[in-house]
């Protein structure tokens, strides 16, 4: 069982997420932004959140042309499992990996602070660990969170159940409060809050853990 | 040759910064102004054999990000 989780210049979320997936006992290697291949056998890869690249151009945008994105998108276009958080999501975005783009937040700031997720659907290997309709605590902490993406998209994720968060109280503007998406294959999820925030008693609160475990008896038994 | 990349937000996607400077605008006393949209303008620097076409897929892969944004290409 192994995760890689992707180190770019500027990333301040990587060591947060590499814990959050060992605790859920995953073994996890760190792989650099000039790296070209993801490590043998590697069963998700998380993208991490931060500020790579300065976020110069546009969030992510420049971290998605780097040699180890285009190893991630052939790995999730393989059927590999990806979480990308904040600025991970951000940047699986930039990739076409997921559609939509996430714009500055709709009040201008950046917003750090505790929020309340509604778990949209139960069926990923994400988000097995919950139930639709549990409503979960996970720091948000971003000035680009502001999910968009047009109506015929929005209408789509919806009817295929690919909406896997919603927020409770739409902090930055997100169409349809997204806060969080799969996948048309369900193997890919990005999402603004930081669950990896939310996985250790020390943080404050646990409801992230949920989704490391899951994700640790779903990848296995795959 | 040298080439000018002017990147817009789409309409229709909200652009909160262009609406907060709208909004100071206003408070300065500026009573004429109706919406402003902020946007991004990218000089490149080209090779003498580089063409519009060069310029558009730069565009169409890095420079904008077409799901938001819409651009156009200027050669100074």
């Amino acid at each position: 069982m192994k995760a890689a989780v992707v180190v770019f210049p500027g990333s301040n979320c990587d060591r947060d997420l590499a814990v959050a997936f060992e605790q859920a006992g995953f073994d996890v290697s760190m792989v650099w932004h000039k790296d070209s291949a993801l490590p043998e056998g590697v069963d998700i890869v998380g993208v991490p959140g931060g500020f790579s690249y300065g976020d110069y151009l546009r969030c992510g945008a420049i971290a998605a042309q780097s040699p180890i994105c285009k190893a991630v998108v052939e790995h999730a276009h393989r059927g590999g499992y990806a979480l990308g958080v904040c600025n991970g999501f951000q940047i699986l975005t930039e990739t076409g990996i997921l559609p939509g783009a996430l714009l500055r937040n709709a009040g201008l700031k950046y917003i750090c602070r505790t929020v309340d997720l509604k778990v949209e659907t139960a069926n990923s290997v994400f988000t097995d660990g919950y139930s639709a309709g549990d409503v979960i605590g996970v720091p948000i902490a971003h000035h680009d969170g502001n999910y968009f993406a047009d109506a015929e998209t929005v209408a789509a994720l919806k009817d295929q159940d690919r909406v896997a968060f919603s927020y409770v109280d739409n902090p930055n503007g997100s169409v349809a409060d997204i806060a969080g998406i799969l996948s048309e294959n369900r193997r890919v999820l990005g999402m603004m809050p930081h669950p990896e925030r939310a996985s250790d008693e020390g943080h404050g609160g646990t409801d992230g853990t949920a989704m490391f475990r899951a994700l640790a008896g779903m990848v296995t038994s795959a | 040759m040298k080439a000018r990349v002017h990147v817009m937000l789409k309409n229709g996607v909200l652009d909160p910064q262009g609406e907060a400077v709208r909004h100071a605008l206003g408070a300065l006393g500026f009573d004429k102004v109706e919406g402003v949209r902020q946007g991004k303008v990218i000089d490149l620097d080209l090779a003498a054999d580089a063409t519009e076409a060069d310029v558009t897929e730069m565009c169409e892969k890095l420079l904008a990000n077409t799901v938001i944004e819409s651009y156009s290409v200027e050669l100074l």
